[in-house]
């Protein structure tokens, strides 16, 4: 791994780049965890080789930020994935949310239409920033960000030839997308912000500016909406369940953790 | 002494692939041996990859017996990312012999990319699924010869 130079650190640039890596670190972990819910579930057999395998990729990015956070002595990885509590972390809210209504192992009635509404808005933000680190003037993460685009841009071009054709798909497929744009669009100012530190992290030159970011992600979605005939407009976007880059967050989260953490909590010095 | 390191790497194979070694999938990025301690940094190729930790405990191995080092030291790095078109020569006709078409050496603009089957040679095939049994290949068909085959997906810094 690549270690940062033992130089003292700047504590005001410090707390910008971890507050920055929490959330690029805790994102992809929980999307990645919800990922690997759908395993076996997928609408067909292709479709669930290919989203565990994004799942893993995803999972490996979180590990590469955790990585860097453990560089900066924040802590050892697996603590910093598994041992953390809902309060601690700083994921968008949008992606600690259920796939839909019971249980992976029993009675799960996923929702694709949300999953593929929720992946496709994620990986294109995660792009739009993944694109303004390589720039990044810390330059581990600008690294970083190098590797992780190579993997996203596979992503990127699944979830979009899914979010296209399911758009124009006949029945009850229209419908069921829009309601979960609305769903998604309710929290998605949850995942474009960069949390109360966000000017400073900007000013640092970390990543660029919110607004910058966001404004890209609505410039790189537009032609999308528009060949779908879809108008969104930038209003919508809220969130409604609380602001994960504070800690606020939901039901939802404590469950997945007390799940995705049991045999950490048994055993941290486990391997499987 | 650096020499006889490197062979030895030759030796640590693709535990998912065994016909090529992480030397000629082109993951050894740097080698260097001062008096008994040995140090190797490996490029991984998908960083979610569950093969990572079984290369860096076969490397500490291979080295191992060689019985000249006291301190071997296996780190993964991220800078130069791999890319597909460091597989060596020697690598890509090791892929076709496990029966996995080496990636595509060009990337075209348009992101297209041509695949010959590994079984018959023909340019004749479609891809089935982008994503396959493992993050670094993909699953194709050959309309040629009717047979599924997988092929390393291409990655390149252009992306």
């Amino acid at each position: 791994m690549n270690k940062p130079d033992n130089k003292p650190f700047d504590p005001a640039i410090k707390s910008a780049l971890t507050a920055l890596l929490y959330q690029l670190a805790d994102d992809d972990f929980i999307l990645a965890y919800r990922g690997s819910e759908w395993l076996g579930l997928a609408p067909h057999i292709e479709e669930d080789v290919a989203f565990s395998s994004i799942s893993q990729d995803t999972m490996g990015h979180a590990a590469m930020f955790y990585q860097l956070l453990e560089d900066l002595g924040e802590g050892n990885i697996d603590s910093l994935a598994h041992g953390r509590e809902a309060s601690e972390r700083k994921n968008a809210v949008l992606l600690e949310m259920v796939n839909g209504p019971g249980h992976y192992l029993s009675t799960a009635q996923y929702d694709w239409a949300f999953a593929v509404v929720r992946n496709y808005f994620y990986v294109q933000a995660k792009k739009v920033r993944m694109d303004s680190l390589k720039n990044s003037s810390y330059q581990p993460l600008a690294d970083v960000a190098l590797k992780v685009n190579m993997e996203l841009y596979y992503h990127l071009l699944h979830w979009k030839t899914w979010f296209v054709q399911l758009m124009q798909a006949g029945g009850e497929a229209r419908p069921r997308m829009e309601a979960a744009i609305k769903k998604v669009l309710g929290d998605f100012e949850g995942v474009l912000t960069l949390g109360p530190l966000g000017n400073e992290i900007a000013e640092h030159g970390l990543i660029e500016a919110e607004e910058r970011l966001k404004q890209r992600w609505l410039f790189m979605m537009e032609p999308v909406f528009e060949s779908v005939n879809l108008s969104v407009s930038e209003s919508v976007f809220a969130m409604k369940n609380g602001n994960g880059r504070k800690g606020e967050h939901t039901a939802d989260l404590d469950a997945a953790l007390s799940t995705l953490s049991e045999v950490y909590n048994v055993d941290p010095a486990a391997s499987w | 002494m650096e020499k006889a390191a490197l062979e030895a790497l030759h030796n640590v194979k693709d535990p998912e692939i065994d016909s090529i070694s992480i030397v000629d999938l082109g993951m050894v990025e740097h080698l260097k041996a001062e008096g008994s301690t040995v140090m190797v940094e490996l490029l991984p190729t998908f960083m979610g990859c569950p093969a990572l930790d079984i290369i860096r405990k076969n490397v500490e191995a291979e080295l191992g017996k060689l019985g000249s080092f006291e301190k071997i030291e296996v780190q993964f790095i991220y800078h130069p990312p791999w890319t597909s078109d460091r597989v060596t020569e020697k690598g890509r006709i090791q892929l076709k012999e496990f029966g996995i078409a080496p990636p595509p050496e060009l990337i075209s603009e348009t992101g297209e990319w041509h695949v010959e089957c590994p079984f018959c040679g023909s340019a004749y095939t479609t891809m089935d699924n982008l994503f396959g049994p493992t993050a670094c290949r993909s699953i194709l068909y050959c309309k040629s010869c009717r047979n599924p085959f997988e092929a390393m997906k291409p990655v390149s810094t252009m992306m």
